[in-house]
């Protein structure tokens, strides 16, 4: 049997990856990609908790569930907001998108 | 070292290699399709925990669904970020520092938690079909399912409206 440490080194790691994306890239469907890594590294952690501590409880299954919902939700309005900031202002770069910044 | 650790070493490093291909690739186009890698290796990963349903609810919903989003949005604004697909030197810098930094706190976290280390119980035989009642269990998870489609159809109608044409 694997460890379950070892199934936690990947999703650290793996949601590490997606915190430097979302911070050092510039385009926004890049950061959405990053914000993806990070969703399905906690969905690892949490299946695989569920997995080695409560296999006999659904709760870390639904958890997952539901975050697939929510990131299917948060991807189509943030795409659909990428698009309208594309269309308006010609530019998917974070940093010139800066119509709400004082 | 056993069949399953070997296959698990190799589904791992296929998910980080494709997660790291994500965020460092120039061509944003390819970048999608190493996500895309990663997302299968999450998949295999659920696999290897005995989560099957959450398994092809990866595949479908993940690379099914996200995936070729993100592709459509990839096409639809190309061509308008040139050939520098990260900020300058100093933010690079500063969001690698943030990153390892966290990264050895979350390791030494984890190293230092002393995680059960008995083999753990079978999976139950019908783990799906009890999944699927505690979704629409009045005492379990109902109202967060309900919540779950109104706010699908939300961001369904939120994001035609946002995106359409406005002329």
């Amino acid at each position: 049997m694997v460890p379950l440490t070892w199934y936690l080194v990947v999703a650290a790691v793996l949601f590490c990856i997606g915190v430097f994306g979302a911070l050092a890239r510039r385009n926004a469907v890049a950061v959405l990609m990053s914000i993806e890594l990070m969703l399905n590294a906690v969905n690892i952690n949490l299946v695989a908790f569920w997995r080695y501590l409560e296999p006999d409880k659904i709760v870390g299954q639904a958890f997952a569930a539901f975050v697939f919902i929510v990131a299917a939700a948060g991807t189509a309005v943030g795409l659909a907001l990428i698009i309208s900031v594309y269309r308006s202002r010609d530019t998917v770069d974070m940093e010139n998108v800066d119509l709400m910044k004082w | 070292m056993t069949t399953l650790q070997v296959m698990f070493i190799l589904l791992g490093s296929i998910t980080l290699a494709g997660g790291l291909y994500t965020v460092t690739a120039r061509n944003l186009f390819h970048g999608a399709l190493g996500l895309i890698v990663a997302l299968a290796g999450v998949a295999a990963l659920y696999a290897l925990l005995e989560a099957s349903f959450l398994a092809a609810a990866q595949v479908a919903i993940y690379i099914g669904a996200i995936a070729i989003m993100i592709i459509f949005a990839v096409m639809l604004t190309r061509g308008v970020m040139g050939a520098y697909p990260v900020k300058d030197l100093w933010s690079l810098a500063v969001s690698s520092i943030g990153t390892v930094l966290l990264l050895a706190v979350l390791l030494v976290t984890l190293f230092r938690f002393n995680w059960p280390q008995t083999t753990p119980a079978a999976v139950p035989a019908d783990s799906i079909a009890q999944l699927g009642k505690a979704l629409v269990d009045p005492n379990l998870y109902v109202l967060p399912f309900e919540v779950a489609s109104v706010l699908l159809v939300a961001a369904l109608i939120g994001s035609a409206y946002i995106a359409r044409d406005k002329k």
